[in-house]
């Protein structure tokens, strides 16, 4: 018994020190950027060795030879065209999609009324209505800002409507009780409480903003990055193509990480507990 | 003329209207508590032990019979009514302290200074001094219980309802709560209505002990502990305490048995 006891701190104490592959996988992002390497790299040699042909799926060396000769002031152009529609169409939809989630948990004639019409919207496709807004409300940002809202603002709505719903009914008894104000009720329990529910809409809902800005460039644009893929690909240079594609994905990631940072500095109570 | 009894129920009925069809909850019932008194409930799951606090806290309102508190009929939600819920139920963002004086902020939006002295008085009395500045996160359960009860108390009310308030504990963690308990309210005497599923807690916090026959729930019978205050640890072992204890389980099993 006491033997155990004993030779067990030392062994423990010697795993510590031992550099560990599964330990560094386990660093944040390790292991993540180990398998985008290790695709890329699988890539570039299938595409050597068995030959594809560029027009088919270029090379990633092709692909981002491109960058350079596009050159900075023209990808950030692009970038910031789209941007500038992703985020602000995001933001719209938060303005819009939390209100109206206190709104249903508030009111059960609304939530009967308003929450079918939702689903509705939800359910038609948006890329179909997108050509119509852009018809509507003609050029500029205000058509592609209000596509990207409506892709990006159904899942906000419901994820915080679900959370407004899940405070703890003894706190909903107890704000009651106590008489209190009811916009204390949503300002103070609910809304608080509704935050875990909002960041995991908002992670979806801030790639499909990307979405959303790509969508209404490919119905009607002069600039950003969407825009840039079709006019690359109506060209036939495939490379530069895929290069925007590359770019659309990491302004995805760089959104999607920007929200898991806000909520980390934000709201570190609430993420899950660690084990 | 003799003062009102802190609560008195007068054959109070309630039937819930569910998806499901008809639930009688509660039939007939009558009983009164003094002001200070201890009472303790005990009954069969789902024989309407909640239903009864909601109803003195005014949170819901009686299909037939009446609530008085202080001799007055309850008509809506009343503020010198403290709840302790089964569980804590803290606002995870908040330090321990305000969660403490959340009750205050909900009700007038802030919370001053005196407020916040009176919170540290609360968490030093139910034993968490310096654990102002602390998230419920980094408590165990009894420890966040206690904020409970302190949250309970902050409003000095005259009425404290207890739903099971030590059920999630472990058994060491929860004698050592009603002993706290007992002291609490030694120091600030209370009118205390306590749910609870444990017979020998019941015997030793109570004055008197409510037992309650299965839905619809009824009141089988009331005994008074015969055991004089001020009560401590040894309590516990008085052959008065256990022989009420053991009555009870009696009278409970007798009714699972029939
Ligand atoms: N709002 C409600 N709507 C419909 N039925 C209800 C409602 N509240 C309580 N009931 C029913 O009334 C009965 C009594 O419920 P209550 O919660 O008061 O029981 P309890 O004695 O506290 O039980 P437990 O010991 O399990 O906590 C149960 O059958 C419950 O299903
Ligand atoms: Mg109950």
């Amino acid at each position: 018994m006491t033997l155990s006891i004993e030779d067990a701190a030392p062994r423990g104490q010697a795993a510590a020190r031992r550099p560990d592959l599964r330990r560094m996988l386990a660093a944040p992002g390790a292991a993540a950027l180990l398998a985008i390497l290790g695709t890329v790299a699988l890539w570039e040699l299938a595409a050597r060795v068995l030959g594809i042909p560029g027009y088919l799926l270029p090379a990633p060396s092709a692909i981002f030879a491109t960058f350079p000769s596009i050159g900075a002031a023209r990808w950030g152009s692009h970038v910031w065209a789209t941007l500038r529609v992703a985020l602000t169409g995001f933001g719209l939809a938060i303005a819009i999609a939390v209100p109206l989630a206190v709104a249903l948990v508030r009111s059960p004639v609304l939530n009967r009324t308003l929450y079918p019409l939702l689903v509705i919207v939800q359910s038609t496709p948006v890329v179909a209505i997108a050509p119509i807004i852009i018809v509507v409300l003609g050029a500029g940002d205000a058509p592609r800002i209000v596509i990207t809202t409506l892709i990006c603002f159904f899942p906000l709505v419901v994820s915080t409507a679900t959370g407004l719903a899940a405070t703890p009914p003894e706190l909903i008894e107890l704000s009651k009780s106590l008489r209190a104000p009811p916009i204390r009720e949503i300002t103070q329990i609910r809304l608080p409480f509704a935050v875990p529910y909002i960041f995991s809409a908002l992670k979806i809902s801030v790639t499909l903003s990307v979405i959303g800005a790509v969508v209404a460039e490919f119905c009607a644009s002069d600039a950003g990055v969407g825009y840039f893929i079709q006019f690359s690909t109506s060209m036939f240079k495939l490379p530069q193509a895929w290069a925007g594609l590359f770019v659309l994905a990491a302004m995805s990631l760089a959104l999607f990480q920007a929200v898991v940072l806000a909520q980390r500095l934000l709201f570190p109570w609430s993420l899950p507990r660690k084990p | 003329m003799q003062p009102p009894p802190a609560i008195r129920f007068d054959r109070l009925g309630q039937v819930f209207e569910t998806r499901s069809g008809r639930v009688e909850a509660l039939r007939n019932v009558s009983f009164e508590v003094a002001r200070h008194e201890f009472l303790a409930v005990l009954g069969p799951s789902g024989c309407g032990k909640s239903t009864l606090l909601r109803m003195i806290a005014g949170l819901l309102q009686p299909s037939s019979g009446a609530v008085e508190v202080f001799g007055r009929r309850v008509t809506g939600p009343r503020e010198d009514i403290g709840i302790v819920f089964q569980k804590p139920t803290l606002l995870p963002w908040a330090t321990v302290e305000e969660n403490v004086t959340f009750p205050l902020r909900h009700k007038r939006g802030r919370a001053g200074r005196p407020d916040r002295e009176r919170a540290q008085a609360l968490l030093r009395m139910v034993g968490l001094e310096g654990f102002g500045k602390r998230l419920p996160d980094e408590l165990s359960g009894g420890m966040q219980q206690r904020v409970g009860i302190a949250r309970a108390l902050l409003m000095d009310p005259d009425i404290l309802l207890m739903d099971e308030p030590f059920s999630a504990l472990d058994a060491l963690t929860r004698e050592e709560m009603g002993f706290d308990l007992l002291r609490i309210f030694g120091e600030r005497p209370k009118t205390v209505v306590f749910i609870t599923h444990s017979v020998s807690e019941a015997a030793l916090l109570a004055d008197r002990v409510l037992v309650m026959t299965g839905r619809p729930g009824r009141v089988m019978t009331e005994l008074p502990v015969p055991v004089a205050r001020p009560r401590g640890r040894e309590t516990i072992e008085d052959p008065a305490v256990t022989g009420l204890a053991a009555q009870l389980r009696n009278l409970l099993l007798q009714r699972e048995a029939a």
